[in-house]
């Protein structure tokens, strides 16, 4: 037998992604993409769209739906769908309000609501995961299912009255506050939540285990690595995200806004996809799932500014999720 | 029989009356399989024989109901894959081998990533320097190139996919390789290719046991065969003295008894 045996396909001489490759990632022609509707809308109403007040209020749409989108990169990366982000962050929302509300305005009571809100949206995660990962039932029935008992259990505890008693100090600092010049503690914060996870998925074992799972659960299992408990941690990190962005919500409109989170899955899977993440698992970019997010953002907030009837945004935006679905399918068909 | 004491230490694995049964269905009733160490053992047999449920035991996937598995003469029990791989067994599998969107490297380090030292490491923080290093070094020992080990390995041909599956097997491995029907999805020239790949592991002094329904290609590569009939070891039969018509009338039982090796 011949001693060296050669795989390699002949003509493909490449060894390192060019510029060029780089320049033509998903998440550079999404950024295109962006700057492009900025550029409509401000000419169609440069006073109004691009002042410091406006570019900071779609900052802090960003900051709360970066944090969803992190939560639904993470779930996405493994192959699967959750679809009670919107119902867990209500929940979150509700309990860490009651639990405020109930103590009163101090840093310990705000503690404490963020500690439940998390937790609260973690159990939430890791209830679906169990079933997911241990009883093998489809995620996205699994988690219509929690979309239903979390939205349920929230209407519950507050008789289908938003909480609106939220302490002060939270939204007035945390809220409506700047960490710096006029850059909100909740963009900050997103900022933090994003680049953390980031650079977990890329560079731990756990990160790449996520990614694995999506990739090839079967592979992954075979090398002995217990699929189930990271499928369960996973979906448990996911509520967690939720749990806080549900926490960052109260800080920002001062209620639970149980009836307005319908929209907030079509925008975080939207903005996942776009920014270049795979319907069908194994890939994590948190970097274009943060880029993608503005898209949704910027064209609920343009199209209010230039008169056009915000419904058309969910009409947009649902297009463009499955054109993008679409596409990702035939790019790997090849 | 009497010399199995002395000769107890020549075998890397050897089974002893293996036996597996789901309910009523005896998968395997008493395997007696030996491998050594830098030797090609081809396991044949029909659809149903017992061969994947061997390998389940092996690899621990699959508790046996009975018999034993020894460790270069000394018991060993093997309830999860962990088991296997601590005793330096590896399988390559026909399908699922890889995960398709990681790059080479990834996949050489599967489930069991290298970490950096330190803080970090405790962290779970991966090494990718050191890991890059060990899969080149790994790709260079048995002869193949990648053009990136980088890039994912949805970009490589089925038979490069392979063979980082065989590489990966190749440098977890101490003591035996599983090919379950490694070449069944590939054409001749891939093929080749995964043989010389399997050639190689055997050149390191690893035992090699390849489950394979191509008997022609059996008799060029291995160095013993092991009939297995309904859910036992056969026959076992020397490749240089052997035919496929010998070897399918072990199969099917119009040969009995066979001890040639
Ligand atoms: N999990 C299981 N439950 C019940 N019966 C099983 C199970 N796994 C295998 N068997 C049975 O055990 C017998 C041996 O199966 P096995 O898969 O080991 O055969 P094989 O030699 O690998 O066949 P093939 O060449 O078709 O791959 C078969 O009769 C099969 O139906
Ligand atoms: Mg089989």
């Amino acid at each position: 037998m011949n001693e060296t045996t050669t795989l390699a396909r002949p003509g493909t001489g490449r060894t390192r992604s060019s510029v060029k490759d780089r320049l033509w990632s998903p998440q550079m022609l999404l950024l295109g993409v962006l700057v492009l509707l900025c550029a409509v809308f401000t000419a169609a109403d440069s006073e109004s769209f691009a002042n410091a007040m406006n570019w900071r209020n779609i900052l802090l749409d960003v900051s709360v739906l970066t944090v969803l989108a992190v939560g639904a990169t993470l779930i996405l990366a493994m192959a699967d769908f959750d679809l009670s982000i919107g119902s867990v962050l209500v929940l979150s929302g509700v309990v860490s309000a009651l639990t405020m509300s109930a103590l009163g305005d101090s840093a310990g009571s705000l503690l404490l609501g963020l500690v439940v809100g998390v937790l609260t949206g973690a159990a939430c995660g890791a209830a679906s995961g169990i079933v997911v990962a241990r009883f093998g039932v489809p995620s996205i029935i699994v988690t219509l299912g929690m979309l239903g008992v979390a939205q349920g259990i929230a209407l519950l505890l507050t008789n289908g009255v938003d909480v609106r008693n939220v302490p002060r100090s939270l939204v007035m600092g945390l809220g409506n506050g700047n960490a710096f010049s006029n850059i909100p503690w909740l963009a900050v914060i997103a900022a933090v939540i994003a680049i953390v996870i980031g650079m977990m998925l890329r560079h731990t074992v756990f990160g790449r285990n996520t990614i694995a799972i999506g990739s090839s659960l079967e592979a992954l299992r075979r090398s002995g690595t217990s699929v189930v408990a990271q499928k369960i941690a996973v979906f448990a990190l996911a509520g967690a995200l939720y749990g806080l962005a549900g926490y960052l919500s109260l800080a920002r409109f001062s209620t639970t806004t149980i009836a307005g989170h319908g929209s907030d899955m079509l925008d975080a899977y939207t903005a996942v996809i776009l920014g270049g993440n795979s319907p069908f698992g194994g890939m994590g970019s948190v970097l274009g799932s943060v880029i993608g997010v503005f898209i949704p953002v910027v064209l609920r907030n343009g199209f209010v500014i230039v008169d056009v009837q915000p419904f058309w945004q969910q009409i947009v935006v649902g297009t463009i999720l499955v054109a993008a679905v679409y596409l990702h399918r035939a790019r790997r068909r090849g | 029989m009497t010399a199995a004491v002395d000769r107890m230490s020549e075998y890397l694995i050897e089974t002893r009356d293996l036996a597996v049964s789901f309910g009523h269905v005896h998968a395997l009733r008493g395997v007696n399989l030996r491998l050594r160490p830098g030797r090609i053992t081809a396991l044949v047999g029909d659809n149903g024989a017992g061969k994947s449920t061997l390998v389940k035991v092996l690899s621990g996937v699959q508790r046996p109901t009975s018999g034993s598995i020894l460790l270069e003469g000394r018991e060993h029990s093997f309830t999860k894959p962990a088991d296997a791989h601590a005793a330096g067994i590896e399988v390559v599998y026909q399908d699922l081998a890889v995960a398709p969107d990681m790059s080479s490297v990834e996949n050489l380090f599967l489930g069991r990533y290298l970490r950096k030292p330190g803080l970090l490491g405790r962290l779970g923080v991966i090494d990718r320097k050191r890991m890059r290093h060990e899969a080149q070094a790994a790709f260079d020992a048995l002869g193949m190139t990648v053009q990136d080990i980088d890039k994912p390995v949805i970009g490589l041909s089925g038979g490069q996919r392979q063979g980082v599956a065989v590489c990966r097997a190749s440098i977890w491995a101490s003591r035996l390789v599983i090919f379950d029907e490694p070449t069944a999805a590939l054409g001749v020239v891939q093929t080749e290719k995964v043989v010389a790949l399997i050639r190689g592991i055997r050149a390191r002094g690893i035992a090699v046991l390849v489950i394979s329904h191509d008997l022609p290609q059996v008799l060029e590569i291995a160095d013993d065969i092991v009939v297995l009939r309904q859910g036992r070891d056969a026959a076992e039969l020397d490749p240089a003295s052997s035919s496929v018509r010998e070897l399918v009338d072990y199969m099917t039982g119009a040969k009995e008894g066979g001890r040639a090796a």
